[in-house]
């Protein structure tokens, strides 16, 4: 992106008090740019959707300000909503309409004229077409979500929210949403996602969010977010076995397999030094052999489970 | 003005009423034969007449009045409830549509269905009795007013009730018995005293006195008098709704 640019989304000290003096989030300060896929992570409550509520309009923030593409989400609410795209965590779909009703509706609601020939390429492009007569009632769980996303899709939105796409549909359909979102960020749609699968953040974000108790503990390029906090373990195979790490490698920390023939050695691939070559020189010096090595890199769901058991 | 929006909402709630005619159109028919058969030819047949009218016709304007008060309060009490309860109603918050628009797209497609009800109605009367109707744009105003009004108080029933006992248990503890107190189907001079003054209290009197002050130019109170509640009436159920929405009461947290 030019840095030049201004976000789509930008979101400033934004709170959400709920009756009771809930605080469903705290001081939100977010900046989400053009064409990006930003996922956001978070356990159960920690105010993901809430976040979408309020810059989609259906939740009342508390302070603070949303502007979506320059303009005010309350006092610029037709042009801001008329750009948004939300498709909800539920299945929450009017079970007696047809697929391709539900979608004229969306598409005259957001206040677009009817555009048959755009409904029947979001439908083609869902792999819905052959269902458009059928009542929505009459279709899988995995169909409602893409019916769901279809009517997200209906009125030609440029950002797309999309709360926990892919809870409870199957792998393939998994896939297939995946691909949906990569067509749609080729065609210039900015897609935040929320979700629980981090194997999705992972596979499709540019950018990783994470919040947790109402607050965003990290936003991180996902890449940059791997390299930097991602731990990695250098496993060595020993010729013999050993009965305990020798003293001499204390510093190292290493752990040893229950069986005593395998050495862990755990390092951050953030800094400039691993300690490798040294950790080679000392288990030369301590007689200590290998035949074998490898090395593992912690996941993103690791990575989160660690930044919200810290934040918590 | 987002037009579109109006009309989708409209449609949608107008596409409800086709898939559900039966219960929209065909049982309010029956019923209102029924009305007739009892009340116009076994009751009314002992009754001579009601203010210088036969029975049957006394009773058009009141069964009317029945209808639309009932029919508009659940088409649009109904109409926005369900997407609550479902869940769809995430759709209609988050677009670019103003409290105005969705009014006039909910309220607009059940005060058309009340309407469309109240002219059936009309229609199903003449066939047992011969109809007269001395002020017709008048009965029209009437019949509209009331139709926008209560679909307004209907609206506001929907966004209100959270649950479906509270969905209908105002239009049959409050509506319904008004309507049967409030001289649709007797004069209130046939009502001895206190009952007569009583009477007065009750808002669909003036409804049904107006109505039938069209139909026969008789009426229990002024015209404008009848005029001026329905009016007063529906600005203060605009007041409500534009405060609902306002404010977000049971629709955004």
């Amino acid at each position: 992106m030019n840095s030049d640019e201004k976000p789509i989304l930008r979101i400033k000290g934004l709170n959400k008090f709920y009756s009771g003096g809930f605080q469903a989030l705290k001081d939100i300060n977010l900046d989400i740019n053009k064409g990006e896929i930003v996922a956001l992570l978070g356990p159960n409550g920690a105010g993901k959707t809430t976040l979408i509520s309020v810059v989609c309009g259906i939740v009342n923030p508390s302070s603070g300000t949303v502007t979506v593409d320059g303009n005010d989400i309350i006092k610029d609410f037709r042009k801001t909503r008329s750009v948004i795209g939300l498709v909800p965590q539920e299945l929450t779909t009017d079970s007696f309409e047809t697929v391709f009703s539900t979608l004229v509706f969306s598409r005259g609601l957001f206040g677009k004229p009817p555009s048959p020939t755009y409904i029947e390429k979001v439908l083609r492009s869902l792999s819905l077409w052959d269902k458009k007569d059928d009542m929505i009632m009459t279709l899988s769980g995995g169909m409602k979500r893409r019916v769901l996303i279809a009517k997200a899709l209906s009125h030609e939105p440029t950002v797309l929210f999309l709360d926990e796409p892919t809870a409870g549909v199957d792998v393939n359909l998994r896939k297939d949403m995946w691909e949906i979102v990569r067509e749609l960020k080729a065609e210039g749609v900015t897609i935040i996602l929320t979700t629980h699968y981090i194997e999705e953040a992972e596979e499709i974000a540019d950018r990783v969010g994470v919040i947790n108790n109402g607050e965003i503990i990290l936003m991180e390029d996902k890449d940059k977010l791997m390299a930097k906090l991602g731990k990695k373990q250098l496993i060595l195979d020993l010729c013999d076995q050993l009965s305990a790490v020798p003293q001499s490698m204390a510093d190292y920390k290493l752990e040893l397999s229950e069986n005593g023939m395998q050495l862990v050695y755990t390092f951050t691939a953030q800094g400039d030094r691993t300690g490798i070559t040294a950790l080679m020189d000392d288990l030369k010096l301590a007689g200590i052999a290998f035949r074998d090595l490898n090395t593992t890199q912690s996941s993103l769901e690791e990575i989160f489970v660690n930044l919200v058991e810290e934040s918590s | 003005m987002n037009i579109y929006g109006i009309m989708a909402i409209y449609k949608f709630e107008m596409a409800r009423t086709k898939r559900t005619l039966v219960q929209s159109i065909v049982a309010p028919v029956i019923t209102t034969s029924l009305y007739f058969i009892v009340f116009g030819a076994a009751i009314g047949s002992r009754i001579d007449q009601v203010s210088g009218i036969s029975y049957g016709a006394f009773i058009v304007p009141g069964l009317i009045m029945l209808n639309l008060l009932t029919h508009s309060i659940s088409n649009a009490s109904f109409g926005i409830y369900f997407p609550k309860f479902v869940g769809t109603v995430y759709e209609m918050l988050s677009a670019p549509v103003s409290t105005l628009e969705v009014v006039l797209g909910y309220v607009g497609a059940a005060a058309s269905k009340a309407v469309i009800l109240g002219i059936i109605i009309l229609i199903t009367a003449n066939f047992f009795i011969d109809l007269q109707i001395a002020h017709p744009i008048m009965m029209m105003v009437f019949i509209l007013l009331t139709a926008i009004s209560f679909s307004l108080f209907g609206f506001i029933l929907g966004i209100w009730a959270d649950n479906f006992e509270k969905l209908s248990i105002v239009p049959m503890l409050l509506v319904t018995p008004l309507v049967f107190l409030g001289g649709s189907f007797y004069s209130t001079d046939m009502l001895p005293e206190p009952w007569q003054t009583i009477s007065h209290f009750n808002p669909v009197l003036y409804l049904v006195s107006g109505l039938r002050w069209s139909f026969y130019e008789i009426s229990e109170v002024s015209v404008m008098l009848s005029l001026a509640s329905i009016l007063i009436f529906m600005f203060v159920c605009l007041g409500v709704v534009y405060y609902l929405f306002k404010t977000g009461y049971k629709l955004r947290s």
